[in-house]
């Protein structure tokens, strides 16, 4: 037992110091409409504590370019950018490094805007990774995702044939229910005839014993 | 009787299948080497078949959707047919197999009208209706039948 435990605290340790590398999270794409802003969120797992040196830089590359232009920096606890590249004016940094997000946002989109965005954060001493990029796809008009109508069509009126189901067995349920109560009613007057001839039958009783002060109870006759 | 039971079946079980395969199988518009629609679209290059999926319209989608539950609601029937035919007092209907097998008609017959109307957002001009769109369209009138002698006809023995 306490050799196993050793075996895998020493596996532990190995495993954290070998993959001492960051990992950056973006999305895998993001869909927007025209003149719409779009926020391409960027954050980050590291095995260190968070340093004052972290840094986010985002890059651009359009669809057809071959190279990218960096459009965000952020380092020593201050955001930089752009305001000379295609995004000037348009973009604002939203994130939380403290949180080790690195989100930005762009405004205003416009089919040029279409590419793709790579988010690379470091936080020293941790400073091998992989950046993370996100494509960035501008409609017209959203389309609507595979299956969404489809679902919505074959639910609803599935839903609405078994509520139609239940209804119709509810209302069996219930008229059946009056039926059986109407007829517990119309044996309960049946016995009752019986107790009136019952009482009619004490009333002989008392005439043939006057000593009583009233009808002489007697007990129900056993039938 | 017996004969006349099983013809009713077979007519059932012929319209179910017609309804299945227009169904799953994805040929309704065909042009040279490729095949498209419900689900997926295949083109034929020289060295395979590349199949990617279908356009994602609200309009395909509400075919799909149709097509889904007259397949359904013609299982439905058939189960409710053999329900019916041991419960069901002599001289009765059988009016719920009836209407789930109209239902399954009237289901195909609004798919496939959708498809009629709406397919040229999607469709390039030199296309052709393909089999599955056909069966489709035959699958409608024999459920329709079907779903008719259903409802006149009345259980004996």
């Amino acid at each position: 037992m306490l050799s196993f435990i050793a075996l895998a605290s020493v596996l532990l340790v190995s495993l954290a110091s070998q993959s001492e590398a960051i990992w950056v999270y973006t999305g895998w794409d993001r869909h927007a409409l025209v003149g719409s802003e779009v926020r391409l969120s960027c954050s980050f797992f590291s095995w260190r504590w968070l340093s004052d040196d972290v840094t986010f830089s985002w890059s651009y590359k359009p669809d057809n370019a071959r190279s990218s232009i960096s459009i965000f920096h952020y380092a020593g606890g201050q955001p930089y950018v752009d305001n000379k590249g295609p995004f000037r004016d348009r973009l604002e940094f939203v994130g939380n490094p403290q949180k080790r997000d690195g989100s930005i946002l762009i405004r205003n989109l416009d089919y040029n805007d279409n590419g793709t965005f790579t988010c690379d954060a470091k936080n020293p001493p941790d400073i091998v990774g992989r950046p993370s990029s996100v494509r960035l796809l501008v409609f017209d008009k959203v389309p609507v995702r595979a299956g969404v109508i489809t679902g919505a069509i074959i639910g609803s009126v599935l839903g609405l044939v078994i509520l139609i189901v239940a209804i119709y067995f509810l209302m069996r349920f219930l008229v059946a229910r009056r039926v059986l109560n109407l007829s517990v009613s119309k044996m309960e007057k049946g016995k009752k005839g019986k107790g009136k001839e019952g009482s009619q039958q004490r009333q002989m009783w008392s005439l043939f014993s006057p000593r009583g002060p009233g009808p002489v109870r007697h007990p129900r006759p056993v039938q | 009787m017996l004969l006349l039971l099983l013809g009713i079946v077979l007519l059932h079980i012929a319209a179910l299948v017609l309804l299945c395969v227009s169904t799953i199988v994805s040929t309704w518009v065909e042009t040279s080497g490729s095949t498209a629609d419900l689900w997926l679209n295949c083109s034929t290059t020289n060295g395979g078949s590349h199949c990617d999926p279908a356009n994602t319209s609200e309009w395909i989608q509400a075919v799909q959707a149709t097509m889904i539950l007259s397949v359904v609601f013609s299982v439905i029937s058939l189960f409710l047919f053999f329900c019916q035919l041991f419960t069901l007092q002599k001289g009765g209907r059988f009016f719920l197999t009836g209407i789930f097998q109209i239902l399954a008609s009237l289901f195909v017959m609004s798919g496939v009208t959708i498809y009629t109307v709406k397919n040229a957002d999607w469709v390039p001009e030199a296309a052709s209706y393909g089999y599955a769109y056909i069966l489709a369209w035959v699958a409608f009138p024999i459920a329709l039948i079907s779903g008719f002698i259903y409802i006149i006809l009345r259980k004996r023995e």
